[in-house]
């Protein structure tokens, strides 16, 4: 398929979605209304996973260690607002912890060049341990992260109480789609990142730092990934479980992968994930679906599947991607 | 040329795992020359541009620059310095335009963000003064060799440097592509920015250069002055003995064709057109030469008659017998043998030892194998036997291939792929990165190999090669033949000029004139 | 160098890796108050202290043998068989259902019959994936997390319906105890099933060691691009080296059923799929390394009671050690950094590079 058909494509797909979201407000706007926001509210961290991944494999760098920035960035989130409880606090905490691992990701993948498939793998079992010690169980947290309202904007109706009603993590989220869309095609912090993840000899021909970059670009990466878990342990459950990502690190990367690479393709991907998981809540809740909820429950795998199944090959992923660069 | 030199290098040496690969080297640079350096493959020539250029550091002596001592700690301390290098294999992002390709790593910008039109109009001027034919919108990946090669210039120009390094920079150009880029230099040099052109073609040499430099294992053996000189003593300079005249081995080919492709059709990997309506046929003893510039659909043939690119339509036909596209082992089977332009990728398993690379191909077949078993004890004589016939010293049957040198290893994919019955060869780019000796030798086995009724098509972008091994040759020029001739009715000039994209009714008149 | 010195040499980053971990988990004990060398005993007593133990520990690697072989064979052929866990567990949950459901069947050929449904499944599960990065490129390690989610809630779904125990109305979900015909005995306190384990991993050396196919799949794994120019046929043979994986991976939860837990209950022994890859990787990625590197593995989960009996420590902190080996022995560039005696010859493990393009 070429690239004119392909957008084609994508633009009906979008249409026909947003023209069926009217039809449905028109015919029964609370329901609609619920649907919606629940489906921006679950594509948060999945969003957020996926910008994590893409900043990283923009500079080249593979990362499947998202599962486990979430998780700790869950978790140390969740500790720090149990010690202090300052929200504010608990909330940078998990960034912060999400920030180190995304170092420590570098350090294996860039500067000890492990495999990164590997060194993700690293990491996701070392945050399963590392929560798994130190979890204190039973607690939970007194307050969480509640939702706002912007005046003025949230009276808009449809949007209004969609996207300037909503939880604060979510909110700054969807204002971090558009700035890193930005930053990523027409900043020079970019332009250097998809270099270094494209070529990164050619990068360090011209006085580059490659290390530098792929070392950075981790880091902020893995700090998004940190606020993605702040929000599942803080804003969506109040609580830590182990088990509580499940999953979401591996399908923001297929969300990732739908989304071209792209801050804003990746936002639409995610939302049409977290649609088809609230539609599945509603129906079930409104009586009007009788199947098995392990069925349900699936089916973000198996969408997931699917979509690295048909798109990882089209979709043209950076060139150098999970190739170490050596020095010297 | 008595003033100062710009840059002078004193007693500078690179070691690499103990093998010293620059050894006390001492040169000087002035400015406004055009400075040749000779060598053959791992003389040193890289690793001294690369020292000079700021990726490497030496591990002695000293780098002056203006007369004064500096160690670059990397590449962006040479480009402040004025240092500019132009990579043998471009060092150019695919998915970028020109505009961003230049920019990179100097960008116009503001509270980082970029300013494209700035760059956009620096890349126009750039390119208008000095004759370019590239536009700043222009995506690299669509760009022809030649043109990749004036975005790299301008890389370099973009940063006014006043010292540039071409490393070895007519490889992938067609005659009278090198002669443009020729202007350019000397337009350069005029302009007094220090030219470094390395290769190893001595009549560009002999062409161009204001000053020439001889390194070998490392080391400086001679600089001179063209006009002290001629090509024969700089080869035995180069070489360290007088090369030696090989006699002609020449047998007619029968008239009995051996092998035959017909209107193939094959996509590259982003699913455009790379070879159009192909046909060619090899008679029996005869080796067919396919000349062209990189990138003109040579890879997609040859992986396309090797069985590994699946191909749109076609028909190839091997003594008579019809032959399967996509299928590596059956056309193995019937007598194809292949020596892959990428060796290390596609020719050997590095880790694996010679012993198990030499049965890469047959490993599954008497003797190797019985029943499924491997036969470790019939594996191992034969690795003994073809590391004694075709020389291959410094090895034994056990060692890594991958630690051995690109001339051992190519002798190691040729016993491997000599050492059955073979019907057709096919061999791609077989002596770039080697050294002499080694080019050499793999001339003679390819030219040996006539003899036994085999035929060989031989894929090379260096005319030189194709000129002395082929009975014929044909020039593709996107995808398609531009032109096909026995080798004694052409002209270098002629061949030269259809790799180019040059017209075919000038085919005519040149052919009936020589 | 001589034989003995290079196995000598490929010994020390494993040996390395886990003193490393020890020294790393007993500060940690001892920063939570307790004595590590009292915690530690009690670790060592748990697992290896008298024949009940030792057989507690036999038990507990078994499964672990037959994941780490699992990861072990697709490792050498370059790809990253992550979704043993799913595997494993529809292995483990058609032996049980032809354990219980299919009778009549005399003792040998039951068990036999069970064994087999359970490699069938875990192969046909493995093959699924294989296929997926054969023929449109999907990276295993994707597929292979998500068909394990999968694989839990069929399980699931399973064991509260079709497969549900329903005497003695039952509520659990769990499926029935399987017939004693399907029993797998132990032989003089010893699980006869880590005997098994034993004979797969031999088996499987020889055949990496000595056959053609073994030496296709090393080919595949140390030069994907060279092997397709010889001719070996990469599609289908990736399907074929994930059915196998996934096979070994089956026959780990036949034999878990068969011969301990004689029944499916969902939730057990999750997170095999990781300690498999740790496993594989102490292994130096070697089938019969597989067998050390599961009874040590095996050892501290046995003893993980003991040692929380003997010192107050939560078991959580194998989790933490386990971890810890892991992270050693993948970042093994960071020891031969430290000590370059240690470099070896091999070709690290190379599966990033199937990301994307094929």
């Amino acid at each position: 398929m070429n690239t004119s058909a392909k957008k084609i494509v994508y633009y009906f797909i979008s249409g026909t979605l947003i023209l069926s979201v009217f039809i449905s407000y028109f015919f029964n706007a609370p329901v609609t209304i619920a649907v919606l926001s629940s489906a921006i509210r679950q594509s948060t961290p999945l969003v957020l996973g996926a910008m994590c991944g893409l900043i990283g494999e923009r500079a080249g760098v593979i990362n499947i260690g998202i599962e486990g920035q979430m998780l700790f960035g869950a978790f140390t989130g969740f500790i720090v607002s149990i010690w202090t409880g300052n929200l504010f606090l608990a909330v940078c905490a998990g960034m912060v912890s999400g920030l180190l691992l995304g170092l420590f990701l570098g350090f294996m993948a860039v500067s000890l060049h492990v495999d990164q498939i590997i060194a993700g793998t690293v990491i996701n079992i070392a945050a399963v341990g590392v929560c798994g010690y130190f979890y204190p169980t039973g607690l939970s947290v007194s307050n969480k992260l509640q939702a706002m309202s912007i005046p003025f904007l949230s009276d808009i109706p449809l949007i209004g109480p969609l996207f300037f009603s909503n939880s604060p993590i979510t909110m700054v989220t969807i204002l971090l789609v558009f700035f890193l869309q930005f930053m990523l095609f027409r900043s020079t912090w970019g332009l250097r990142t998809r270099a270094s993840g494209e070529h990164p000899e050619a990068a360090e021909t011209l006085g580059l730092n490659v290390y530098t970059i792929r070392y950075s670009r981790l880091m902020a990466g893995g700090a998004l990934a940190g606020l993605a878990g702040v929000f599942l342990s803080l804003e969506a459950v109040g609580t830590f479980e182990r088990n509580m990502v499940n999953g979401r690190g591996f399908i923001a990367l297929a969300v990732m992968i739908f989304g071209r690479w792209t801050p804003i393709g990746s936002w639409g991907a995610a939302l049409l994930f977290a649609l088809t998981s609230a539609l599945q809540t509603q129906l079930q809740f409104s009586d009007t679906l009788h199947i098995p909820h392990q069925f349900t429950g699936m089916l973000p795998y198996l969408m997931t599947v699917f979509v690295i199944a048909v798109f990882m090959k089209r979709n043209n992923p950076p060139e150098a991607l999970g190739m170490p660069f050596e020095k010297d | 040329m008595a003033d100062e030199p710009f840059i002078q290098l004193k007693q500078v040496t690179k070691r690499f795992a103990g093998v010293v690969a620059n050894d006390h080297i001492d040169l000087a640079f002035h400015r406004g020359e055009i400075h040749s350096i000779l060598g053959e493959n791992g003389a040193g020539k890289s690793t001294l541009m690369n020292l000079l250029s700021g990726l490497f550091r030496p591990d002695e002596g000293e780098i002056l620059v203006n007369g004064r001592s500096i160690m670059f700690k990397s590449s962006r301390e040479a480009i402040k310095q004025g240092i500019g290098m132009v990579h043998q294999h471009f060092m150019l992002v695919n998915r970028f335009t020109v505009a961003e390709n230049i920019i990179l790593g100097q960008e116009p910008a503001t509270f980082g963000l970029l300013h494209m039109k700035k760059a956009r109009e620096k890349v126009r001027q750039i390119s208008d003064a000095y004759d370019f034919n590239v536009h700043p919108d222009d995506r690299v990946e669509n760009l022809s060799v030649g043109q990749q090669q004036q975005v790299e210039i301008m890389k370099a120009l973009y940063r006014d440097i006043s010292f540039l390094i071409l490393d070895e920079p007519t490889a992938v150009l067609t005659p009278s592509e090198s002669q443009a880029l020729f202007e350019i230099m000397r337009t350069l040099s005029k302009q007094g920015v220090t030219i470094i052109f390395i290769t190893h073609k001595l009549k560009e040499v002999m062409a161009i250069a204001s000053r020439i430099t001889v390194m070998r294992k490392g080391a400086v053996v001679t600089t001179c002055l063209p006009g002290e000189t001629d090509e024969e003593e700089l080869v035995s300079v180069m070489i360290g003995r007088k090369p030696e005249k090989r006699e002609e081995k020449k047998e007619n080919p029968s008239d009995r064709i051996i092998f035959e492709v017909s209107n193939l059709n094959v996509l590259n990997d982003v699913g455009i057109s790379a070879i159009k309506n192909f046909s060619l046929s090899v008679r029996e003893g005869e080796i067919v030469g396919i000349a062209g510039v990189q990138g003109n659909g040579q890879t997609e043939l040859v992986e396309a008659l090797t069985g590994n690119r699946p191909v749109q339509s076609g028909g190839m036909v091997l003594d008579g017998d019809k032959m399967p596209f996509s299928n590596p082992r059956r056309l193995i089977e019937n007598g194809f043998g292949h020596v892959p332009e990428d060796r290390l990728k596609h020719g050997l398993v590095l880790s694996f030892s010679v012993a198990d690379n030499q049965v890469l191909c047959s490993y599954y077949k008497r003797p190797y194998a019985r029943s499924g078993i491997r036969n470790t004890k019939a594996i191992l004589e034969n690795s003994q036997k073809l590391i004694r016939e075709y020389d291959i010293r410094g090895t034994t049957p056990h060692t890594p291939s991958g630690h051995l040198s690109g001339g051992n290893q190519q002798k190691v994919i040729l016993s491997r792929e000599l050492n059955r019955e073979l019907k057709l060869l096919i061999a791609s780019q077989p002596t770039r990165g080697l050294d002499v000796g080694a080019v050499q030798s793999v001339h003679e086995r390819l030219s040996d190999l006539r003899e036994t009724g085999a035929g060989v098509i031989l894929v090379s972008s260096d005319l030189d090669e194709i000129f002395s091994l082929s009975d014929r040759i044909a020039v593709m020029y996107q995808g398609e033949v531009a032109g096909e001739f026995l080798k004694e009715t052409v002209t270098r000039e002629l061949v030269g000029n259809l790799m180019g994209g040059g017209k075919t009714n000038l085919t005519k008149d040149h052919v009936s004139s020589s | 160098m001589t034989r003995l010195a290079s196995i000598l040499q490929s010994l020390m980053i494993p040996v390395l890796a886990v003193l490393l971990s020890f020294i790393i988990g007993g500060g940690l004990i001892y920063l939570s108050g307790a004595d590590p060398f009292l915690a530690l005993n009690g670790l060592f007593m748990g697992a290896f202290g008298d024949l009940d133990a030792f057989s507690r520990t036999l038990e507990k690697a078994t499964p672990l043998v037959f994941n780490g072989l699992a990861l072990t064979l697709a490792f050498k052929a370059g790809l990253f068989n992550i979704g043993v866990q799913g595997q494993f567990l529809f292995g483990a949950i058609i032996s049980a259902a032809v354990g219980c459901y299919v009778s009549g069947l005399p003792v040998p050929v039951h068990m036999a019959v069970a064994v087999f449904s359970g490699i069938v499944a875990g192969a046909v599960y493995g093959m699924i994936q294989g296929a997926l990065k054969a023929y449109r490129g999907a990276h295993e390690v994707i597929t292979g997390i998500m068909l394990n989610y999968v694989a839990i809630n069929i399980t699931d779904y399973w064991t509260k319906g079709p497969f549900m125990d329903t005497a003695n109305s039952n509520s659990i979900p769990r499926t029935p105890l399987i017939l004693e015909s399907c029993q797998i005995p132990d032989i003089w306190g010893i699980p006869s099933g880590f005997l098994i384990a034993v004979l797969v991993s031999v088996v499987l050396w020889l055949f990496l060691k000595k056959t053609v196919t073994g030496f296709e799949i090393k080919t595949m794994g140390q030069g994907i691009h060279a092997a397709r120019y010889a001719g070996i046929k990469i599609n289908g043979m990736m399907i074929f080296i994930m059915g196998l994986s996934g096979g070994l991976a089956g026959i780990g939860g036949a034999v878990e059923t068969m011969g301990v837990t004689h029944r499916f209950q969902p939730g057990f022994n999750l997170g095999l799929g990781f300690e498999g890859i740790t496993i594989a990787l102490l292994s130096r990625i070697h089938p019969v390394g597989v067998l050390p590197a599961a009874l040590l593995l095996g050892g501290m989960k046995a003893g993980a009671g003991m040692m929380q009996f003997s010192s107050d420590i939560p078991t959580e902190i194998i989790d933490m050690m386990m971890a810890m080996i892991l992270l050693f022995v993948a970042a093994d560039k960071l020891m031969t950094r430290v000590l370059p005696v240690l470099k070896k010859k091999e070709k690290g493990l190379a599966l990033s590079a199937g990301w994307g393009s094929k």
